[in-house]
């Protein structure tokens, strides 16, 4: 059996389908203002049909903080879905129709009352059908389902058929079961405060597994994983590591969030422990056979993460160039597995060109120079020094940019070769340059 | 007479617990990367895959040209790459200059820290997937490089072979020892038209190749040729 709950004035604060819910936990939202409940096995809880129609109807009235609705709302009670609907909308107070009596309560509806929605019919294509019942005189839903089915079917096709049906509360359909979205996301509160990373994993390892368990019940995966770890001190820990691919997979999961735990740790003690996660579509890929090798994403992840532990974040990466002129002017982005190449970026093929070794940062020199022309050239850092006399020299190249901004630049530069110490080895080539508003020299790099 | 025939004798009787323990596995032609320069391919037939590969020479000898001339071809051809930069000399705009697809390339900025260096390259290593990874220890101080400890290098190539990458070493002496299958001594001069700088022409000096088809006096005229 079904029941239908239909009402316009419900505040807009308060929801019908949160009212339903208390009765059954099969709702169906059918329209604005319109539910559907299966209350089949709802007897020991609420008596018969009946009863629990005059319950809902009473409770609907009653007022927000007892549950209610505090609204009037129409109740009807019958076998099909569908005709609980068209009944509850026609209908005030409580309707019950009795299973094989359809006809008897919807009968004298008319005919423009139908819902043909429900049976997925086009708006277009039911008011044709209107039309032309209008035309044959049909008014009502008894007389519409009283019509021959054959003679239907022949005039009106299947979707007549359908509404003919329809009409005589003789569907059948499931009811589309509004379900609640899953949520992704475990807690718990522990006895005592855990200070220790080890102790950690564990509670981590726990609630991963719990939350990759419900993902893969669910066919999802997740790219963002968020920790949020409550302290003693009354503050919040959050964290949030984002993946560039979707996984599911608790170890991975957990070496990555113990990386990161490392790496950021809380300032106290944890007493409690919330992950959560944003599901999303797992990642599908069928790679080429004729595609090289790239590394395993979970596997290049946790190498990433591991790495970034070593070395530092901001010391791995991809590095991208900036659509700039200013020297060594790039930035490290997070590496991430390239997709195939374009056809323009597959025609980009490798050209010989002098490489380059930077010095980071520049080291500062004393050049000596005659009529303009660096002749000998010292400089001294911590890691790296450059002296000696210049053999060879090829410049000025004069290179200016962002005038407008403080860091404007402006320099002069030169490449050089300098004769080494040991006369059997061969002169270095390297970049210097001056700087033009403080006429101090730098070496740049090395030409290798 | 009786010695072999001993020794036979309880190779088969032993070789049922041990396998092949006692059959000498013979050595096949690697697959190999380009270096990207054909005179470097013609004369090593490549950076062979699955072992380490050597370039050493004095500053501006044109280690760094070569190693973007690998990278270049490496990443042109779809390979994941890998640069391990211990002293943080890499420059990417000459590298995107030279060819290198930069999405391509991971660069781990190691500060100076070789041991930070290595252990880089040893994570990388057991990613795996990678086509090329390259460490750049060009920089470091020759006394500092003599003091590697060798399984480092035995690690690597350990972990490496019978896999499809390519690990390419820079310095400025060599410091591989056995452990590298191609090594590759250079030594520069510099080549200046006019106002510019134009190429920095690498000479081979001292070439051992994975593959040997010539011996090494051959080899040695060939390069010098």
């Amino acid at each position: 059996m079904f029941a239908c709950i239909h009402s316009e004035n419900v505040p807009a604060d308060l929801s019908l389908t949160d009212f339903a819910y208390a009765f059954s936990p099969l709702v169906e939202e059918t329209r604005a203002g319109t539910v559907v409940i299966d209350v089949d096995g709802c007897e020991l809880l609420f008596g018969s049909a009946y009863q629990l129609a005059n319950e809902v109807a009473e409770r609907a009235k009653q007022s927000r903080t007892n549950g209610g609705l505090e609204a009037t709302v129409s109740v009807a009670i019958a076998a099909n879905a569908d005709a609980a609907i068209h009944a509850a909308r026609q209908l005030r107070g409580v309707t019950f129709v009795s299973p094989g009596e359809e006809l008897t309560c919807l009968g004298a509806f008319p005919i423009a009352q139908l819902d043909y929605e429900l049976m997925g019919i086009e708006k277009k294509t039911a008011a044709e059908i209107f039309e032309t019942l209008r035309l044959w005189g049909i008014r009502t839903f008894a007389e519409f389902a009283s019509l021959p089915v054959a003679g239907v079917s022949e005039r009106l096709g299947q979707d007549g058929i359908r509404l003919q049906q329809l009409a005589a509360g003789k569907t059948e359909r499931h009811l589309k079961l509004k379900q609640t979205p899953p949520v992704f996301a475990n807690s718990l509160e522990l006895d005592h405060p855990v200070a220790e990373l080890e102790a950690l994993s564990f509670i981590f390892a726990r609630l991963l597994h719990q939350l990759c368990a419900a993902l893969n019940a669910h066919a999802l995966a997740t790219n963002e994983l968020q920790v949020q770890l409550q302290l003693t001190d009354q503050t919040v820990h959050e964290r949030r590591l984002s993946l560039p691919y979707p996984m599911r997979d608790h170890k991975v999961f957990l070496k990555l969030l113990l990386l990161d735990t490392e790496m950021h740790p809380p300032v106290a003690a944890v007493r409690m422990v919330l992950l959560s996660c944003e599901p999303v579509k797992p990642r599908v890929l069928q790679n080429g056979l004729f595609v090289p090798l790239a590394p395993a994403p979970d596997k290049l992840e946790l190498t990433l993460a591991r790495l970034a532990k070593l070395v530092g974040e901001e010391n791995i990466g991809s590095p991208a160039l900036l659509d700039t002129h200013r020297p060594d002017a790039f930035v490290m982005n997070r590496f991430v597995l390239p997709g195939k190449k374009t056809r323009q970026q597959a025609a980009v093929g490798h050209r010989q060109s002098l490489g380059l070794r930077m010095f980071r940062p520049p080291l500062r020199a004393v050049v000596e120079t005659e009529q303009g022309w660096p002749t000998r050239i010292s400089a001294w850092g911590k890691q790296r020094s450059v002296y000696g006399k210049v053999v060879q020299v090829a410049g000025p190249w004069r290179a200016t940019g962002d005038w407008w901004r403080e860091d404007r630049w402006a320099r002069d530069e030169w490449d050089v070769a300098v004769a080494a110490s040991n006369r059997n080895e061969p002169p270095g080539l390297y970049r210097i340059y001056r700087k033009l508003n403080s006429e101090m020299w730098f070496v740049e790099g090395n030409y290798d | 007479m009786r010695s072999a025939l001993s020794k036979t004798e309880i190779e088969s009787s032993i070789a049922g617990r041990f396998g092949d323990a006692f059959r000498i596995q013979e050595k096949t032609a690697p697959e190999t990367l380009s270096s990207g320069v054909t005179e470097v391919d013609a004369l090593t037939g490549g950076i062979p895959r699955g072992a380490i590969t050597e370039i050493f020479g004095p500053k501006s000898s044109g280690r760094t040209s070569l190693l973007y001339s690998a990278l270049a071809y490496a990443t042109a051809h779809d390979e994941i790459c890998a640069l391990i930069d211990t002293s943080d000399v890499f420059a990417p705009r000459a590298a995107a200059t030279a060819g290198i697809d930069l999405e391509r390339l991971l660069w781990v900025r190691c500060a100076g820290d070789l041991e930070h260096a290595f252990k880089a390259t040893d994570l990388l290593l057991h990613a795996g997937g990678f086509g090329l990874i390259a460490l750049d220890i060009g920089d470091v101080a020759a006394k500092d490089a003599r003091r590697i400890i060798s399984s480092w290098w035995y690690r690597f190539r350990r972990t490496v072979e019978n896999r499809a990458t390519a690990i390419v070493v820079i310095s400025e002496e060599a410091c591989t020892r056995s452990c590298a299958a191609v090594t590759l001594e250079l030594h520069g001069n510099a080549e200046w038209s006019g106002n510019l700088l134009s190429f920095n022409a690498v000479n081979v000096n001292r070439c051992r190749p994975f593959w040997p088809t010539l011996n090494e006096s051959q080899f040695r005229a060939q390069a010098i040729a």
